[in-house]
Formats: C-alpha cells, sequence, structure tokens
C-alpha cells in the first residue's frame, strides 16, 4: 500500500454535499477487473457532456485549480461501498480527499489503499473554501504525524482524529491482510472453540 | 451485563480485541458478485494465498447481467468478460456459484434469505452496501469494499471498530396503502442521507414487529441510504417460520439447537443504545422522493420543500438536485406524468412484492406513455410468479416480466433509464445518472409505482384503493 506522511498542496475544491459514489465513478465503468485507469473517469458526467466534451465549468476542468488534495462537502462518498470510487480519486492523482463529514465505508475503503480522509470542522471546511475562493493557488498542509492540516495562507491550522492503527499502516505503507494474516493461528482456535 | 443485540452477536464474533486496534471480527458468511470481487481474487493471486474458508462464501451474477434471453451468451463485451472472470475464479478457488441458469441465481441479497443462508446471530458481509439487508434476520450484515472482500478471502475475518447502536421505533398501525418501504423512505427523510452514519440500528416498535420478513428486508436494505452500516430487528417467531425448510437452513437436531439461540437473540431491556428515535407509523403516508438523495422524500401530497428554507451551506446543492430533476420549489408532484416504471432491486423485488402489484393491476392497464419492467430478485421469485399466474396478470397490463437481476437499479446492464426522463422505481437510490446518465429517478413502494404505472402519472395509491373498495 502507498505509504503517506506529510503533503504540501494547492487543492480542487467541491463544494458540494452528499457527493455518492455513483458521481465519483458511475457504475458503467465498473466493468474493469484491475485497479487501474479509473482516474480518467473520476465525475464522469460532472466533467463531461454526453458527446464526451468537457464541461467547462467543471473545476476539474478548469487549469486554475489543481493539486493533490480534493475538498468536498459534507457527507462525502455515500452510497455504494464500491472501492472504485477510492481507486478512480487516487488514479486522479489525489493523495487526501477533505471534508466535514465521511461515509463510513467510502472512509475505510480510502484507508485501505492509502489514500488519507481527513475529517475536519464546518467551520474549518468553510475557511478553506473561502481561502481558495480568494486565491485559487491556495495551499494546505497535510502532517499525518501530528494529525494536523494548515491553510499554509493563513496559517489556521486544526487536528484530526484517525485511528492509531490505521495511522500507522498509512505511515508503514502496509494493510490490514498482513495484520490479520499474523493472526491466523489465533483465528483457527476460535473457529474451534466455536 | 445487558447488552444490545448487536452486542452480543458482535461480542460472540471477536477473534481479538486489542486496545487501539480495531477488533478481529469473524465472518460466518461471505456473500459475493461479480463487479467487487475480481480485484480482490487478483489481491490473492499476488500474495499466493488460498480463499481460507471457501465453504462460508457463496457467488452469484447479478450487477451486470442482461434481465432478458439470460441464456444466450452475454452480448456486451465487457460484462460478459466479468461474468466470466467470476466463473473462472470461482472454479479456481472452489467457491459455490450460483450463476446466470441455475435455478438459484438471483440478486445476493434475494437469493442469500431465499435459500435459508442467512440466519439469526451471524455475521454477513458482501461487496455490496445494501448488505444491510440481511439484518432483517437478526444478522450482524454489511457492505465492504474490495480490499476487505481480498481480507475475509485471505483470513475469514476483517478489522472492524465496535459501532455505535441506534434504536430506532416504530410504533401503531401503517394506514392503508402504506408499507415497509414508506415506513423506511419517511425515516431516511426525518433524519438525512447523513443521520445514521457511524451507526448499526436496531428497528423495534409494534409496527416493525408486525411486518412479514420479505418488508423487514426493505427496511434494512435501506439502513445504508441514511449512512448506516447497517440495520437488524430481533428474530421472532416469524423469523424462524421464515426460514424453517429452507435450502440450506438447519434441520432436524440443528434446527432445535440453532432455534434455541437464536431466541436469546435480543436487545436486554435495559441495554443502552448510543441513540434512540421514535416515529408513529400513523404519521407515515405514501412516500416519493423528489431530489437526488434518499433523505429527499415526502409525503406524496406533501409540497417539494423550498430552497429558501433550507440550512444556508445546504443551499447550492440542494437547487442543483431539484434542477437536476426539473422539479420547481414548493411544487406538487401529483398528476406529474411519469415515462417509466421499475420495480426490482435487493430492495422490493420478492415475490411479496410482485404479489402486491399483481393484486393492484389485475384487470387494469398501463397508462400508454410508460414503459414498465418487473425484474424478479431471483429464479426462485420469477418461478414462483409463474407458478402463481402473475405473469399473466402482468402481461395482460402491459408489464413487462423480465429475468432476475440488479438491472434498472444501477443501470450496469442495458437496462437504462434514458437522459431526462422519469421513472419511479421501487429501488433504493435516486442518485443522479444512477439509472442512466441524467435520468430521473423517484423512489417510491410497488404500490406508488404500480398507480403511476396505470395512471401514467404520480398518484396517490390510496384514491385509487377507495375506488376498488367504493
Amino acid at each position: 500500500m502507498k505509504k503517506f506522511t506529510k503533503l504540501t498542496s494547492a487543492v480542487v475544491p467541491l463544494n458540494i454535499e452528499n457527493i455518492d459514489t455513483d458521481q465519483i465513478i458511475p457504475a458503467r465503468f465498473l466493468k474493469a477487473t484491475t485497479r487501474e485507469g479509473f482516474g480518467e473517469n473520476l465525475f464522469r458526467d460532472w466533467r463531461y457532456n454526453g458527446d464526451n466534451a468537457p464541461k467547462p465549468e467543471f473545476v476539474m476542468n478548469n487549469p486554475t485549480y489543481g493539486g493533490k488534495v480534493l475538498v468536498a462537502g459534507k457527507n462525502f462518498g455515500c452510497g455504494s461501498s464500491r472501492e472504485h470510487a477510492a481507486w478512480a480519486i487516487q488514479d486522479a492523482g489525489f493523495d487526501a480527499v477533505i471534508s466535514s463529514f465521511f461515509a463510513d465505508i467510502f472512509k475505510g475503503n480510502a484507508l485501505n489503499n492509502g489514500l488519507l480522509p481527513i475529517q475536519v470542522s464546518d467551520d474549518f471546511l468553510a475557511q478553506i473554501f473561502q481561502a481558495v475562493d480568494s486565491n485559487p493557488k491556495s495551499a494546505l498542509e497535510v502532517d499525518l504525524e501530528n494529525q494536523t492540516v494548515t491553510i499554509v495562507e493563513t496559517g489556521e491550522k486544526e487536528s484530526f482524529d484517525i485511528n492509531p492503527y490505521k495511522k500507522s499502516c498509512l505511515i508503514n505503507g502496509y494493510d490490514d491482510i498482513d495484520f490479520i494474516l499474523n493472526q491466523k493461528q489465533l483465528i483457527e482456535e476460535f473457529e474451534q472453540a466455536r | 451485563m445487558s447488552k444490545t443485540l448487536v452486542e452480543k452477536i458482535w461480542d460472540a464474533h471477536v477473534v481479538k480485541s486489542e486496545e487501539g486496534f480495531p477488533d478481529i471480527l469473524y465472518i460466518d458468511t461471505h456473500l459475493i458478485h461479480e463487479v467487487t470481487s475480481p480485484q480482490a481474487f487478483d489481491g490473492l493471486r499476488k500474495r499466493g494465498l488460498p480463499v481460507f474458508r471457501p465453504k462460508q462464501t457463496v457467488a452469484t451474477a447479478d450487477h451486470n447481467v442482461p434481465t432478458l434471453n439470460q441464456l444466450l451468451p452475454i452480448k456486451e463485451e465487457l460484462s460478459r468478460y466479468q461474468v466470466d472472470m467470476l466463473t473462472k475464479n470461482c472454479a479456481e478457488f472452489g467457491i459455490e456459484l450460483y450463476g446466470l441458469g441455475h435455478p438459484f441465481q438471483g440478486i445476493v441479497h434475494v437469493i442469500g434469505p431465499e435459500l435459508g443462508i442467512t440466519l439469526p446471530g451471524k455475521t454477513m458481509v458482501c461487496g455490496d452496501s445494501h448488505t444491510s439487508t440481511h439484518g432483517a434476520f437478526g444478522a450482524i450484515a454489511f457492505g465492504i469494499g474490495t480490499s476487505q472482500v481480498e481480507q475475509v478471502f485471505a483470513t475469514q475475518c476483517l478489522l472492524q471498530s465496535k459501532p455505535k447502536t441506534m434504536k430506532i421505533e416504530v410504533n401503531g398501525e401503517l394506514g392503508k396503502g402504506v408499507g415497509a418501504k414508506d415506513i423506511i423512505l419517511y425515516i431516511i427523510a426525518q433524519i438525512s442521507a447523513a443521520g445514521g452514519t457511524g451507526y448499526f440500528i436496531e428497528y423495534a416498535g409494534s409496527a416493525i414487529e408486525s411486518l412479514s420478513m420479505e418488508a423487514r428486508m426493505t427496511i434494512c436494505n435501506m439502513s445504508i441510504e441514511m449512512g448506516a452500516r447497517g440495520g437488524l430487528i430481533a428474530p421472532d417467531q416469524t423469523t424462524f417460520d421464515y426460514i424453517k425448510g429452507r435450502e440450506f437452513a438447519p434441520a432436524g437436531e440443528e434446527w432445535d439447537k440453532a432455534l434455541a439461540y437464536w431466541k436469546t437473540l435480543y436487545s436486554d431491556a435495559d441495554a443502552k443504545f448510543d441513540s434512540l428515535l421514535t416515529f408513529n407509523a400513523a404519521d407515515i403516508a405514501p412516500m416519493i422522493t423528489y431530489g437526488t438523495n434518499p433523505g429527499m422524500g415526502m409525503g406524496i401530497q406533501e409540497h417539494i420543500p423550498a430552497t429558501a428554507a433550507q440550512p444556508e451551506t445546504e443551499k447550492v446543492s440542494y437547487k442543483k438536485a431539484l434542477d437536476y430533476m426539473g422539479f420547481d420549489d414548493d411544487s406538487s408532484l401529483i398528476g406529474k406524468p411519469v415515462d417509466y416504471v421499475f420495480i426490482g432491486s435487493c430492495t422490493n423485488s420478492r415475490i411479496e412484492d410482485l404479489r402486491e402489484v399483481a393484486q393492484f393491476v389485475k384487470d387494469k392497464r398501463k397508462a400508454d406513455n410508460v414503459n414498465v419492467w418487473i425484474v424478479p430478485g431471483s429464479k426462485q421469485v420469477e418461478q414462483q410468479a409463474k407458478n402463481e399466474g402473475l405473469d399473466k396478470i402482468f402481461e395482460a397490463a402491459g408489464f413487462q416480466l423480465r429475468e432476475p437481476g440488479c438491472s434498472a437499479c444501477l443501470g450496469m446492464n442495458e437496462d437504462k433509464i434514458p437522459a431526462g426522463k422519469y421513472c419511479v422505481s421501487t429501488s433504493n437510490r435516486n442518485f443522479e445518472g444512477r439509472q442512466g446518465q441524467n435520468a430521473r429517478t423517484l423512489l417510491a413502494s410497488p404500490l406508488t409505482a404500480a398507480a403511476a404505472a396505470v395512471t401514467g402519472k404520480i398518484t396517490d395509491v390510496r384514491e385509487m384503493l377507495e375506488e376498488v373498495e367504493g
């Protein structure tokens, strides 16, 4: 799994609430049997018209914006459990997603792939959107070790929560299977004891 | 110590619990399908691992399959490849597959219960968010991502933090024309599409207890639509009666042993829930959604809430949703013409749903402006419908009875609603583009969908039920 420690980057702001995984990657693109290549269809129907022409008003088609951090409105990643959503975001070049609220399954999927979901307060999210509004190149600094995210321009900083186990997985680049496989004997004992 | 039902089942499945780490939770049954499993099988190959407990894994093909001519080769190349991959993977790793052509094939959340695979007290997972459906039996059942599918393949376990618990009581009697789908759409409209996030929900109260197993499945199915990981209902005589005699249900001595355990599966009287909500069944009308998340629902006679009345931070998203749907602030949906009616999905494709629709449309005919698709949840449901002659009623009404699959719920196969068209759907999600690019979905119960099919427009089904009786 991809490691994550620290990141300073401009952001792609998507100030919409309840972004579901059908928007992130529509079902018709789930027919692939590998994990790669989903990035080109990230937010497909918001990004392109029916004739595949880019929609100029969508933020990812605006060259003013760019960066490795996606910032979105609350309840990000709700709906379908498709991990393809996390793969698509990562494949499109993002390393972290910030929102004031994440849907559970999306959050788990992101963490399992080394894509850091950062939950901030409604106020801090509004501050980020404001900063990007006044300067599209406005950068964020994400520090996983210290669990902080900082708006570089203003120095405003907020701490975020992350499960300590998951944090160590991200920093060291190991995943749940590595961890559970070490416990196989316990699992077999559990089965026998039932 | 008193425990909630969730805690009882959870604690019975913890292999290891350690401070600072998620629990290692043992999974009794793993359901898989063609869309979210191929990358997990690939992962096993890369690590050189077998499936640890193949006998506790069951596969079917549902998301991507055509719902006409299922015995012919799948026309769409990528879909065919994905379904073929499932067949190959199941053969290679020793997993039972109920694929196309098998009499047990169907939507994964329909076949588990009808085959007696879904049982009280079990832990069940599937790479599909509607796995919560199986909670209707008093099981801990939840959707997982593909990395977790691989985890369960490799270890029959998951790393999971113990969820918070919420109890939702619905008491009293339901009005005429109001069913399980209306209850759950009502609850979601009350607490929003994120109101259950982080929780496992236990549904209780007299209105829930009076529901059939299939109706309970409809309720638990949509737990995820308020963000909850799962929803469950304590098993009772209705549950036991439903399970007894099913294909893989315990029998003989095993049954007695199982039943004795199942009867211990309830929340203790003084168990503490992290959250408690109570609703009155009499307040619930036939529901319909007007927006692009399942929380945007209302009683069918109500008017769409105004954008101005929304919280400041939500106005932009709210307006975007109404614009997508082509609806105005403060307007009524009654009389609004519809183009498609879809009766199907893991929410409402079981035999009781089909019976209810058939009974309503008997001696009626669909409106000319509407295409009506009925997609049964499984081969068994399809066969049962034919045995009961429901197919004849549907045919006479101009409804097309198709073959089982997820179909137009998510439009992965050819069953798509065209751009701009309105579909009254018994499925679970009204997200933008869910049923096809720029398609507009209105979620409703099978009865409300059937009423729209007959009149060609959004209709309060209660008025038609009165007509019948008058």
